[in-house]
């Protein structure tokens, strides 16, 4: 007896027990779908973090004090009180290192900002007037702050779209006054809007002041928590980084042995870092997702079980006829394997319906994984193999006279 | 329905001469002090003490007994479904005694036809693939497994309903499924146990008819297990098993005929109850026999 009938033996017996056969492929159904439902997900994370480091520019670096260390043990991050990097660091680098076209530094704080009866906490970000160059970032209305500006301290304000909505609603910013803790700022500019950045925070819920003024007139104090270094172009990044590291060990005066106590970043190893949170998101839910493979592969062996026993009659009947042990048993394990990869086929297919529908329903974007699809269908036809396999040599091991006793 | 069979079987009659055209038949079967012994707990229950038995082409043997007797065993021994303790059972000349359980699955599928008490049918599933099932496991290519079940069918008057479940047949009607069943692979022997075990009387004649006719026109050797006297007195002989060894082997002289008596027996108490199918099928015989 060939395969080929084997399996139209198998798939006659299915036929013949439609409702069951369906609701023992459920489990496999949702287990598999909710796998590439899941992997689209994250991918489509992934995928959206890639286009936004892509908008950012390549040629971005990120200089802070102390070190950080991605994917590794040393995670010191610019604002635990490192004094580390001065604003004369930052002038060294850019008058010393020729792969450097613009540096900002930024030094941030909270506060409130008061205007008339209205008040509004957010985010003031002390930079310099290259500031919107480097993020390729326009102002929409009004303008930026100049260099004078910066140079004397001034007390002007940019501010993001979302504090213009909330401050200002109705009438202009360009112009007006606002307080930061008693001091007053003018407004000069409104930023364009940006949106969220990749951790879903609003990035024109900002304020941009210059840095000398945040320093010295709101936080008092000189130190620099993160600089934006744009290099001259995007191949020029990489050398640009190595010498701003070698200029900084040089100015901090550290030894052969002693490690970095600021750390420089380009948009790649960002892009890792978050690739790297959005992978073990993806993974930690696709895992979760395949345990309701495993439990659906339990429910195929628990049937098979049920109909190894209920069917021994049958089982004694083909015996007696002639049926080999292996032909029973390769048809039972074929009838699982196809209950499974049945199941896993039309699994793909809501899976994918389901990754369709997400970014219109809950505004997540998602990216079919086509190794996923692959994956899941290989898996589920071992599931059915796995599981089918204990049934099947059950029932291979019937004795025909007592399976055509068998009442 | 067996209007048909009638007239087929008509002319046949029992020919002159059929014991002594045995008598010079080749042996199909061979029993050699056959033992069997089964180990149930710490007690060995001695089933089979010795059997010895020859069984030629083209014969019908009744085997009889109570239960207990060892006939049962016996069968399933002859059927291939079990192995002898002791002694050695041959085939067509061939020893099977210590063959593998696969050796024995082919055996089954190519040499001998099962006819059981409770028809064994697959359910849900129609007349013609449990007909064509055999010849699925013997590996025939669908065309011709097709035209054997169809040629199957008709043989036992089943022609036209082909495509019944089981559950759409009456008992007499799956009975004759079971034996088309049995005919497919062209079997050196059919061993029926009780096929009348579950039928009324009439309808237990009809089969009978069928395994009669099965035996004289095609030759057919024919094993038949029953504890009814007047249901072995259609076979050409009788051996009685008792306690484990045949207590008497005899031939019967003149044995019943299955086909004349349904003559006799009125058509009203015909077992079909269903379709038009049937008052067609009478309707043409009628014609055939004016």
């Amino acid at each position: 007896m060939n395969l080929l009938m084997i399996i139209r033996v198998a798939f006659r017996a299915l036929v013949r027990n439609k409702m069951r056969a369906a609701l023992t492929m459920l489990g496999i159904i949702i287990g598999v779908s909710a796998v590439i439902a899941m992997v689209s997900i994250g991918q489509g994370a992934q995928q959206s973090v890639q286009e936004q480091i892509a908008s950012i520019g390549t040629n971005l670096l990120f200089v802070s004090a102390g070190a950080q260390n991605v994917g590794g043990v040393r995670t010191g991050t610019g604002d635990t009180g490192t004094n580390t990097l001065t604003v004369e660091d930052l002038d060294a680098i850019k008058r010393e290192v020729p792969s450097v076209s613009m540096v900002t530094p930024t030094v941030n704080t909270r506060s409130q900002l008061i205007f008339g009866s209205q008040n509004w906490n957010t985010q003031i970000q002390g930079v310099s007037e290259q500031y919107p160059d480097i993020r390729k970032w326009t102002v929409q209305d009004g303008s930026f702050f100049t260099d004078a500006d910066v140079r004397t301290a001034g007390r002007v304000i940019v501010v993001g779209q979302t504090i213009a909505d909330n401050l200002f609603p109705g009438t202009s910013a360009v112009g007006q006054t606002v307080r930061v803790k008693e001091l007053p700022f003018r407004v000069v500019g409104v930023m364009a809007r940006k949106g969220q950045d990749q951790q879903g925070r609003d990035q024109d819920d900002t304020a941009f002041a210059p840095y000398t003024t945040v320093q010295k007139k709101i936080l008092g104090s000189p130190r620099v928590q993160v600089a934006y270094v744009s290099a001259i172009s995007a191949d020029a990044t990489y050398t640009a980084q190595v010498q701003i590291g070698q200029l900084l060990r040089q100015r901090h005066k550290l030894g052969p042995q002693d490690a970095d106590d600021f750390s420089v970043r380009n948009m790649s190893d960002i892009a890792d870092a978050a690739n790297q949170t959005n992978s073990i998101m993806t993974m930690l839910l696709a895992s979760i997702a395949s345990v309701s493979l495993l439990v659906g592969g339990i429910g195929i062996m628990n049937i098979m079980l049920v109909s190894v026993t209920e069917r021994t009659r049958e089982i004694g009947i083909r015996m007696a006829i002639g049926a080999r042990s292996s032909a029973v048993r390769t048809q039972f394990l074929i009838e699982s394997v196809v209950l499974s990869l049945t199941g896993g086929l039309i699994g793909v297919l809501l899976g994918l319906g389901v990754s369709l529908l997400i970014p219109s329903l809950l505004g997540w974007p998602t990216a079919v994984s086509t190794a996923a699809v692959i994956g899941s269908v290989i898996f589920s036809a071992a599931v059915g193999i796995f599981f089918g396999y204990y049934p099947a040599r059950k029932a291979a091991a019937l004795d025909p006279i007592d399976a055509l006793r068998y009442e | 329905m067996q209007s048909t069979l009638e007239i087929q079987t008509q002319n046949v009659g029992v020919a002159p001469g059929v014991l002594s055209k045995v008598d010079e038949a080749p042996v199909v079967i061979s029993l050699d002090h056959i033992h069997k012994t089964y180990t149930m707990g710490d007690v060995e229950v001695h089933a089979l003490r010795g059997i010895s038995l020859e069984i030629k082409q083209g014969e019908f043997v009744a085997i009889m007994g109570t239960s207990g007797s060892g006939k049962s065993t016996t069968m399933n021994i002859i059927g291939c479904l079990d192995r002898p303790t002791k002694g050695h059972y041959f085939l067509d000349g061939e020893d099977l005694s210590q063959l593998s359980k696969d050796q024995r699955a082919d055996i089954r599928n190519k040499k001998l036809g099962f006819v059981f008490q409770g028809f064994n049918l697959l359910s849900r599933t129609s007349a013609l693939e449990n007909v064509e099932l055999p010849m699925l496991y013997a590996g025939v290519e669908t065309s011709e497994r097709h035209r054997r079940s169809m040629a199957a069918l008709a043989a036992v008057g089943l022609a036209g309903r082909e495509k019944n479940h089981p559950n759409q047949l009456s008992g007499g009607q799956q009975q004759r499924v079971a034996i088309a069943r049995s005919l497919v692979n062209d079997p050196a022997l059919i061993l029926a146990d009780e096929p009348t075990g579950n039928l009324d009387s009439r309808t237990s004649v009809e089969v009978m008819e069928i395994f009669q006719r099965l035996n004289r026109e095609r030759g057919m050797t024919l094993i038949l297990v029953t504890h009814e006297p007047d249901i072995a007195d259609y076979a050409d002989r009788v051996v009685v098993f008792k306690d484990g060894k045949i207590k008497s082997d005899y031939r019967i002289e003149s044995p019943r005929n299955a086909a004349e008596e349904l003559k006799l027996l009125p058509a009203v108490d015909f077992e079909d109850d269903d379709d038009d199918s049937e008052t067609v099928v009478n309707e043409v015989a009628e014609q055939k026999e004016a």
